[in-house]
């Protein structure tokens, strides 16, 4: 952001009548859109699970597939952004650094994950890492397709550019006195990265790894295909609620999705709060 | 990696080694991650020569599919592009209050489950609903016809144009604006031919991967989709269905599409960004 | 995609349709009469052929041309449909209780399985073992699917009709074997379903685990996805083991009352779902591996490959029907729940 940018913001924030017009149109406009599409629609969603009333939503939640599924759901989607937060930042680091022939390229195809649709990538994953896959045949007799780790790899391919994306930009921006001073003092090459410039990456560290887990935790597409679905085992909470409608069980489905709702909501809040921890901190994400 | 044929190596720098294994280390993981599963869809695809492919696509039912999806995509990404705007210009031009709430709730969709966001309207229009019943009574079919998947694309679509206007119009602030305005240009003047042009790269980057993410959505079509064959089978779908039907060549075939569609949205975004420079479409996805 | 080939006019005017309507041909304007079938899985095949042959026939007998959409899914999925208004005008599903359930709501009338022939069902099905070629571990009957380190594959009974037949065919082999031995037949259908790696939510995703991903040493498969899955991948890939003692699978057929009067293709509809039950319906279903439901009528060499086996039916006292049998053992807190506990590996 530039300073004329946050000059100006900072001008409008004393309450300046605006000479520009359009408020209440632009306004009403993207409010009207916002409640037909998403507030009335989740509000329904909420209002049907309060019917349920707290023990009967209690009940569903408690249940021990319910909780397996979300489990199952909240792991693999923690672990492959855990996987995503390592080799995303090296990713990023290199992207950034280095050159290298194929750069571009590498750097344009991290962005497939949101590109490609779902279903192809779960379909392609599932071929390549069954058993008899081009790359499960190499880990056989160990099983990856169809086990929870199987989870884990599409997840890791769905959120990998989120880390990549929040990194990436920060990584630019670095100062390369900063590393040189800290040379010049006496640090070597791992201290500077461990101690001086892993520090400032963190908050877009931690808002890349945010990003990826709420991703993940809501994926569907791409993971039924190479999943195996074993309740309490590799059943997932998205899977589980479109099974609960195959049951005609709305009750079940209604309360899953409220709490996944939920959850999300609290994520994207998280997220906003490191996302202003930083800007307060360092500046800018 | 020409930096590393000086004498000296800076000391804020790693040694070729270190590059070396840090760019090998990102390129496996790619491999594994990113080009396998990207080369198996194609390579799946052809595994019964050109014929077979052609055949595939000119199926009825393929064809079908295809157009479908590309109705889907001309109504939602449309309509959230105008939304995008109107609600980027509320947003970045003007201060009130609740703002940062509405930016999160734009936000929504993207951490809500694709099988949620058709849940939602599952729940609203089905047959246990109060609106459901009475709009068909009236003739007006939502699920399981066209404006249902419509609706559902729009919902998991709704934030991209959104996303990426807000922070780029808040950028540039409203200077531009004011002198246009004070100079006796219209407020739709001043819109049209000095906000637009400043925002244009940014706002087709946005569609573009709106439009990627609307074409290839799964999880909330396939909730409300009764996926009738040849009516409201869009291309995901229907790569699940010939899966199931044990036909690999076909589901590839079609999935190879929209691979390729995929591609030609990363080629896309990365003429915009060499165009226009990384800044403008490097935006929060 | 438009049939307006006649003159040149006419194909500039179909171009010009197509260019400004994307959606010309997803939308088509139908005059003559239009038939949604919603159907589950396995079908998909069967009734590619039978839609064919009864358009023919309808339109022999002077009625309109007639079109048919097909619907395909795991069976409970296709009923949730139905129920949430998608405007099926005969459903022919893999389970009774699936027609059940849309019957509560009053979409379709409570006499609906006396309203055709055999409880509705107009061919029948069973549950067979697809193994892999030479039969290596020496599956014959229901009791070698425990033995050893036997791997079994079958979809989920929660979410597939085809699972529902499978888990009521072991059942009653068990039952049989352990002479009604409550707590030995629960034992075996435990230690059956801790041998299954994968649970897929349809019949179509499981025999695609076993015959595509190489997973797994027995399929349990509906009698005709056996037969073809074993055209499908080659038929020296797999063996197809039919066990002495077996299930009587009815996927029954239904009319849905309420979309027919709205829509007014009764009178089609119902003779769409007559002509599954006529000489040529009944052919055509035993060539997809159905069981005909009148033999007589069908060619013998089509009647060779369904060898007769004992078949237990889902009216047997032992299930009681399917009103009982569904609650008793599928629904939450079921039998199925009681004995597929977690950490069973």
């Amino acid at each position: 952001m530039t300073a004329s940018a946050t000059a100006n913001t900072a001008g409008w924030r004393m309450k300046q009548p605006s000479i520009i017009p359009g408020f209440g149109l632009t306004l009403g406009f993207s409010l009207t859109y916002l409640s037909l599409i998403i507030l009335i629609p989740v509000a329904g969603l909420l209002w049907r699970s309060a019917e349920l009333g707290w023990s009967g939503f209690f009940a569903i939640l408690t249940d021990e597939r319910t909780l397996r599924a979300l489990y199952v759901s909240f792991g693999t989607a923690f672990l492959a952004a855990l996987v995503n937060v390592v080799f995303g930042t090296i990713l990023a680091w290199v992207l950034t650094r280095y050159r290298f022939p194929g750069r571009r390229l590498i750097d344009a195809m991290v962005d497939l994950p949101f590109a490609l649709p779902t279903a192809v990538a779960g379909i392609a994953f599932a071929a390549l890492y069954a058993p008899n896959g081009w790359v499960g045949s190499l880990f056989m007799p160990f099983r990856i397709a169809f086990t929870p780790l199987g989870i884990v790899i599409a997840l890791i391919f769905i959120g990998l550019p989120f880390v990549v994306r929040t990194v990436q930009p920060l990584m630019e921006e670095i100062d390369r006195e900063v590393e040189e001073a800290a040379a010049t003092l006496g640090a070597n090459r791992f201290q500077t990265i461990f101690k001086v410039l892993l520090p400032g990456l963190t908050p877009a560290v931690l808002t890349g790894f945010a990003l990826a887990f709420a991703r993940g935790v809501g994926e569907y597409g791409s993971v039924i295909f190479i999943a195996g679905n074993i309740p309490y085992v590799s059943e997932i909470a998205p899977l589980l609620i479109v099974i609960r409608l195959e049951e005609f069980n709305y009750a079940g489905a209604t309360a899953i999705a409220t709490i996944m709702l939920l959850i999300s909501f609290a994520m994207l809040l998280v997220i906003n709060l490191i996302q202003a921890w930083s800007r307060r901190r360092y500046g800018n994400v | 990696m020409s930096d590393n044929r000086r004498t000296f190596r800076s000391p804020a720098d790693e040694g070729f080694f270190t590059k070396l294994a840090l760019v090998a280390l990102s390129l496996v993981f790619l491999a594994f991650f990113l080009f396998m599963p990207l080369v198996s869809v194609f390579v799946h695809a052809f595994a019964d020569g050109w014929d077979a492919y052609y055949e595939a696509l000119i199926e009825p039912d393929a064809w079908a599919a295809i157009q479908l999806t590309l109705t889907v995509a001309v109504i939602a990404v449309p309509l959230n592009l105008v939304f995008g705007l109107c609600a980027a210009w509320a947003i970045a031009k003007f201060e009130f209050k609740g703002k940062a709430f509405l930016i999160t709730l734009i936000d929504l969709p993207f951490s809500i489950s694709p099988v949620i966001s058709g849940l939602v309207y599952v729940l609203l229009f089905g047959t246990g609903s109060l609106l459901g019943p009475w709009l068909k009574s009236h003739g007006v079919e939502i699920l399981f016809a066209v404006p249902g998947i419509v609706l559902a694309t729009i919902f998991v679509t709704f934030p991209f144009v959104a996303r990426e206007l807000i922070p780029l119009m808040q950028d540039q602030g409203t200077g531009d604006e004011e002198a246009a305005l004070s100079l006796g240009a219209s407020g739709w003047q001043t819109f049209w031919y000095v906000t637009l042009p400043n925002v244009k790269w940014g706002l087709l980057y946005g569609v573009l991967l709106c439009n990627a993410r609307a074409m290839g959505e799964f999880g909330a079509v396939s909730v409300v989709s009764g996926r009738i064959r040849g009516l409201t089978n869009t291309m995901p779908l229907h790569v699940e269905i010939l899966y199931n039907e044990y036909n690999m060549v076909a589901a590839f075939a079609v999935a190879s599409l929209l691979a390729l569609l995929a591609l030609v949205t990363l080629a896309l975004k990365t003429l915009l960004e060499l165009r226009f420079g990384a800044g403008a479409a490097g935006g929060r996805h | 995609m438009l049939n307006l080939t006649d003159g040149i006019g006419k194909r500039l005017l179909a171009v010009a349709l197509g260019v400004t309507l994307a959606a010309g041909s997803i939308a088509p304007a139908f005059a003559a009469s239009q038939l949604l079938n919603v159907s589950y899985d396995p079908t998909r095949e069967l009734y590619k052929d039978f839609n064919a042959a009864f358009q023919k026939h309808w339109k022999a007998e002077g009625g309109d041309d007639v079109t048919i959409r097909q619907s395909h899914g795991g069976s409970g999925a296709q009923a949730r449909s139905v129920i949430d208004g998608l405007d099926a005008d005969v459903v022919t599903l893999a389970l009774e209780s699936d027609i059940n359930a849309i019957q509560k709501i009053g979409k379709i009338k409570e006499d609906w399985r006396t309203r055709l022939p055999n409880n509705a069902a107009p061919y029948t099905s069973t549950i067979v073992f697809l193994v892999r070629k030479g039969n290596p571990k020496g599956i014959k009957n229901w009791g070698d699917l425990v033995k050893g380190d036997v791997q079994i594959v079958t979809p989920n009974p929660k979410t597939s009709g085809g699972a529902r037949w499978n888990y009521l065919a072991a059942w009653a082999w068990a039952n049989e074997e352990f002479k009604g031995d409550q707590d030995k037949i629960k034992a075996y259908i435990s230690d059956l379903y801790k041998r299954a790696p994968v649970l897929d939510t349809g019949a179509r995703g499981s025999t695609v685990t076993f015959a595509q991903r190489q997973i797994g040493d027995v399929l349990l498969a509906w009698e005709n996805e056996a037969y073809l899955a074993g055209e499908e991948f080659g038929k020296d890939a797999f063996d197809i083991v039919v066990p002495p003692i077996s299930i009587l699978a009815e996927p029954p057929v239904a009319v849905v009352d309420s979309v027919v009067d709205a829509k007014g293709t009764r009178k089609v509809a119902e003779a769409y779902l007559q002509y599954l039950y006529s000489d040529e319906g009944q052919n055509i279903a035993a060539k997809h591996f159905y069981r005909p439901s009148k033999r007589e009528v069908v060619k013998p060499e089509l009647l060779k490959q369904l060898p007769d086996i004992k078949l237990v039916t889902i009216d047997d006292p032992l299930f009681g029907g399917w009103k009982k049998a569904q609650p008793e053992h599928f629904g939450d807190g079921g039998i199925f729940d009681q004995i597929y506990k977690p950490g069973a590996k």
